[in-house]
C-alpha cells in the first residue's frame, strides 16, 4: 500500500528516514537550526527501544556514534556548521577506521558562531575532508523535504557499502520549511547488512579478534591503507555521481546550483526561458563526488557556467577545476545567511550574456 | 590435574613494548586473570586510549576499539549501549582521562553509564615523553614543568583527585583506588576489577577503578626506586580504597 503523503519540516522528515531506514544509535547535541531533529530522534528512538542520548558536546557525540558504529549499529548525529567543525576530529578518525556513519549537516551562515540563517559556506570544509589527514567522504545535497528524506534513507545503505560516513549537507532553509514528503518503507534491523568488522559477539562465532583502529606507526603500511581508500574513493567517482539537469542541452548559459541555491535558480531559468533567453541548471546531488565529467563534458559542447550559491564562492572552485580552462564560469553568490532572489540571480545571468 | 595458575587466556604470551618496571604489564594482566575467571573473554571490549597503552590491543586477546585522545568514555558509550550484554572496558592513562577527556568521562559518569573504566595514574605523560598530567604533584618535575609543578606562581593548578570529584555524582556506583606497587596491593586491585566487571554485567551503573603505577622511564629512575616514589609521594596523595561503593551487595 502507498503511504500518504505527509506535511513535514525537513529536519523531522530527515529524523523520520533515519529511523526507518534502521538508524539503531543517534548522539546529538542542541544546535539550532537542526534541533527539531534531535527532538524527534528523542521521542521516536526512545518509543522504539533504540538509543538516543544527547552528549555532552558535539564532540562526544561523533566519538559515541564511532563507538556504535565499531560495534555494529547504524549510527547517526546531526548539527549544525559550528557543531560540524567541532565533530571533524571524529569524522577523520571515523573515516581511518573506515567505519560507517551518516551525519548531517544542517548548514547555517559562518564563520565563527555567525548566524543561524542558512547558508552553503560549509562546502570546503564538507567535500576536503574537514579533518586532519588525507579523506573524504560521501557528500550528498538536497533540494527538498521529500530528497533529503529519501537521501537520508539511502546514505545508511551507501555508508554501510562504501564504509565511509555518509554526509547530508542540507541548509537551514530545508531543515526548517515544511512540504510534502512520502516516507521510504521500515528496514527490518536483522536484515542490515552484516559489518564482519565490527567488534562484538566473538565468543559465539569464533571468528578472529576484530581491531578498529586508526593507527599505524608504520609509514609504507600507512601509505599503503591510505592508497587503498583512494582506490576505493576512484570506484565512487565512476559509480556513485548523481545530479540534475534542467534545459542544459541547448543551454548558452548552465548555473550551477545544489540545495537551496538550486531552487532559487530554478526559478531564476524559468523567468530566463520567459525572456527567450537559453538558460539551463546543473544541479550536483552528489557534492562530492562532484559531478566533474559531466561539466567537462558540457564545457567541451561550447557552455558558460555561472555557479550559484550561499558563500562567496565555494563550489565554483570544483567548476573550474572541472570546466579546467575550457569555458569561462562565472560566480553570483550571497552569503551571511542572505538567500539569493530569483530577479538576482536573473540579472546576473543577463550581465554574462549580454542581454 | 587441573592448572591452577598459568597465563591468562585473554592475554597473548608476547612480549610487551611497555619499558621495565611500567605498571601497564601487571595491569593488563589482572584484567585478563578476571575476564578468564568470569569466563567473558569471548564478550569482551576494550576502547583503548591515547598514551602508551595505545598498544593495550596488542596484548589482550578480545576485541578493541580505538578512539581519539580523551574520547574513550564516548566511544565505549557508543559500544556498550549497543552491546549491553558485553563487558566493556574504558582503559585510559591520566592525560586521556583528566585532562583532554574530562568532559567524556565525567558526563559518561553521570549517566551511569554501563561500562568500566581503568584509570591508570601515574602522575606523567608516558608516550609523549614526561610532560606535566592533571595527576602530577606539587613539585613534581616534568618536561613542561621543569622547576616542578608550581601551582602558585607558574599557576600550573593542583593534583586532581579523580574518584573523589566522581563521587559526588549520581550515576556512579563504585569507584575504588589501587595500586600495583606491591603484591599485596596488585591483589586487592584485583579484587576491586573483579567487584567493577561483576557489577558491569549485572548492569549496576558507572564504575571505576583507578590504578597507581609505576613511569621509571619519565620519573627519571629505576623500577626499583620508581616503586618507592610511588609509596612515599602517590600513596598520601591518592588514598588507596573504595572511595565509593553503593553496588547492591554493599547494600545488603
Amino acid at each position: 500500500m502507498a503511504e500518504d503523503i505527509r506535511l513535514m519540516k525537513g529536519n523531522e522528515a530527515i529524523a523520520e528516514a533515519a529511523i526507518r531506514a534502521g538508524c539503531s544509535a543517534y548522539f546529538g547535541y542542541p544546535i539550532t537550526p537542526q534541533n527539531e531533529l534531535t527532538a524527534y530522534m528523542a521521542r521516536h528512538m526512545l518509543t522504539r527501544k533504540r538509543t538516543f542520548i544527547q552528549a555532552e558536546s558535539e564532540v562526544s557525540a561523533i566519538n559515541m556514534v564511532y563507538g556504535a558504529s565499531a560495534a555494529g549499529a547504524r549510527s547517526m548525529t546531526s548539527s549544525s556548521s559550528p557543531g560540524v567543525s567541532l565533530k571533524q576530529e571524529g569524522i577523520s578518525y571515523i573515516c581511518g577506521a573506515d567505519l560507517p556513519a551518516v551525519i548531517v549537516n544542517v548548514a547555517r551562515s559562518g564563520p565563527g558562531l555567525g548566524g543561524i540563517s542558512p547558508g552553503q559556506a560549509d562546502y570546503f570544509q564538507s567535500t576536503r575532508g574537514g579533518g586532519h589527514g588525507d579523506y573524504y567522504h560521501l557528500v550528498l545535497a538536497p533540494k527538498s523535504v521529500q530528497e533529503a528524506a529519501d537521501l537520508t534513507y539511502e546514505a545508511f545503505d551507501l555508508a554501510d557499502e562504501w564504509r565511509m560516513p555518509a554526509m547530508i549537507l542540507a541548509d537551514g532553509l530545508i531543515g526548517q520549511m515544511m512540504e510534502g514528503v512520502v516516507l521510504p518503507a521500515d528496514r527490518d534491523l536483522a536484515k542490515l547488512p552484516k559489518r564482519p568488522y565490527a567488534v562484538g559477539h566473538q565468543g559465539e562465532t569464533g571468528r578472529e579478534i576484530n581491531h578498529v583502529s586508526s593507527i599505524n606507526l608504520v609509514p609504507l603500511e600507512l601509505e599503503a591503507s591510505v592508497r587503498a581508500r583512494f582506490e576505493r574513493y576512484a570506484k565512487m567517482k565512476e559509480t556513485l555521481v548523481r545530479f540534475e539537469e534542467v534545459q542544459v542541452e541547448d543551454a548558452d548559459l548552465v548555473l550551477v546550483a545544489y540545495g537551496t541555491s538550486a531552487r532559487v535558480s530554478l526559478g531564476a531559468l524559468q523567468e530566463a526561458r520567459k525572456a527567450g533567453l537559453k538558460v539551463g541548471l546543473f544541479r550536483p546531488i552528489t557534492l562530492w563526488p562532484f559531478p566533474e565529467k559531466r561539466i567537462a563534458e558540457l564545457a567541451g559542447k561550447g557552455k558558460r557556467f555561472l555557479a550559484v550559491e550561499m558563500s562567496m564562492g565555494q563550489m565554483v572552485e570544483d567548476v573550474r577545476l572541472a570546466v579546467n580552462g575550457k569555458a569561462p564560469v562565472d560566480f553570483f553568490g550571497r552569503t551571511g545567511g542572505v538567500i539569493p532572489t530569483e530577479d538576482e540571480v536573473l540579472e546576473a545571468a543577463r550581465k554574462i550574456l549580454g542581454k | 590435574m587441573e592448572l591452577a595458575y598459568g597465563h591468562p587466556k585473554s592475554l597473548k604470551p608476547i612480549q610487551t613494548k611497555y619499558c621495565p618496571g611500567c605498571g601497564h604489564g601487571v595491569i593488563h594482566r589482572v584484567i585478563a586473570e578476571v575476564i578468564d575467571e568470569l569466563g567473558l573473554q569471548g564478550r569482551s571490549i576494550i576502547t583503548n586510549p591515547v598514551g602508551c597503552s595505545i598498544w593495550a590491543d596488542l596484548y589482550f586477546d578480545f576485541d578493541s576499539v580505538q578512539p581519539a585522545h580523551g574520547r574513550t568514555p564516548a566511544a565505549a558509550t557508543g559500544v556498550k549501549r549497543v552491546l549491553p550484554d558485553h563487558l566493556v572496558i574504558c582503559y585510559q592513562g591520566d592525560g586521556d582521562l583528566a585532562a583532554i577527556g574530562t568532559a567524556e568521562i565525567i558526563h559518561a559518569a553521570n549517566r551511569g553509564e554501563k561500562f568500566t573504566t581503568i584509570f591508570v595514574n601515574n602522575a606523567i605523560y608516558g608516550m609523549t615523553g614526561g610532560q606535566m598530567a592533571p595527576t602530577t604533584l606539587v613539585g613534581q618535575h616534568a618536561t613542561t614543568a621543569p622547576f616542578g609543578r608550581d601551582p602558585i606562581e607558574a599557576g600550573m593548578g593542583y593534583p586532581i583527585r579523580v574518584l573523589e570529584m566522581l563521587a559526588t555524582l549520581g550515576g556512579t556506583k563504585y569507584l575504588a583506588r589501587g595500586s600495583v606497587n606491591n603484591a599485596a596491593n596488585i591483589r586487592k586491585t584485583k579484587q576491586y576489577i573483579k567487584k567493577a566487571f561483576e557489577a558491569q554485567m549485572r548492569g549496576e551503573g558507572f564504575t571505576m577503578v583507578e590504578i597507581l603505577s609505576q613511569c621509571p622511564t619519565n620519573w627519571s629512575m629505576d623500577a626499583g626506586e620508581s616503586v618507592e616514589w610511588l609509596e612515599k609521594n602517590m600513596i598520601p596523595f591518592y588514598a588507596l580504597g573504595e572511595v565509593k561503593n553503593t553496588l547492591e551487595e554493599a547494600a545488603k
